[in-house]
């Protein structure tokens, strides 16, 4: 299951999609929306999506896990629009036969999620707003694409 | 004709959500200039650019019908 949404994430389906009778350990990660950053109060975020181009680059994630643990079943769930805080901005299941691969891939889905997937993220605060990710150039990339990418 | 996918803050700057050009064919790297020349975005440098969901270097050829996409540094998750 790999897909950008509108609506709340489903965490138990996304975690049924991964099930398997040889794991040994499913670990789910869901990132929520927090209140404070850098002091700041977020009253909401937008989050926007190059939606095709999102699928297949959650889907190629899930590849990369494959081609490591062959034996892992990965879901990638990433939901766009206005979320508040508290609510559900992505959940990611990885099954494998034993923990430590499902915790290893994991967080390899997550990190790769923050480079190679075209959603951006806007801070709604009370006193104004911003798209995170950012104007400031402090992510340059200077291969052309993110690592790991190729053409 | 090029369809150019403008996203987040650089769909805000510009006012639109895609930019049309007319050009038959030019490389990734005439597109950042001509995008720098005719819509002043300060931060061309910084944005990737994925032609038909593909990041593309600076070399890659762009032909008309291709469906190009400025990418910002990303923010998901």
């Amino acid at each position: 299951m790999f897909a950008i949404v509108r609506d709340p994430i489903h965490v138990a389906s996304v975690i049924e999609s991964v099930m398997d009778r040889n794991a040994g350990a499913i670990v789910t990660f869901l990132g929520t929306v927090r209140e404070l950053t850098n002091g700041k109060k977020t009253v909401y975020l937008q989050y926007e999506a190059y939606e095709s181009m999102a699928q297949k680059q959650l889907r190629r994630i899930g590849e990369e896990i494959v081609a490591r643990f062959p034996q892992a079943k990965v879901a990638i769930v990433h939901r766009i629009g206005r979320l508040d805080v508290t609510d559900i901005a992505v959940a990611i299941a990885v099954s494998t036969p034993h923990r430590a691969d499902a915790y290893e891939a994991n967080r390899y889905a997550i990190e790769r999620v923050k480079e190679i997937v075209p959603i951006w993220k806007k801070e709604h605060w009370e006193d104004g707003e911003m798209w995170i990710g950012n104007q400031k150039e402090t992510v340059r990339y200077d291969q052309g694409a993110p690592e790991g990418e190729e053409e | 004709m090029i369809r150019i996918l403008l996203f987040a803050h650089i769909k805000e700057m510009v006012g639109k959500e895609e930019i049309v050009l007319s050009e038959q064919q030019m490389s990734v790297r005439q597109l950042r200039e001509r995008l720098q020349h005719e819509y002043h975005l300060p931060i061309v440098s910084s944005l990737l650019i994925a032609v038909n969901e593909q990041f593309a270097t600076d070399d890659h050829m762009i032909y008309a019908g291709d469906v190009v996409a400025l990418i910002p540094p990303v923010s998901g998750g």
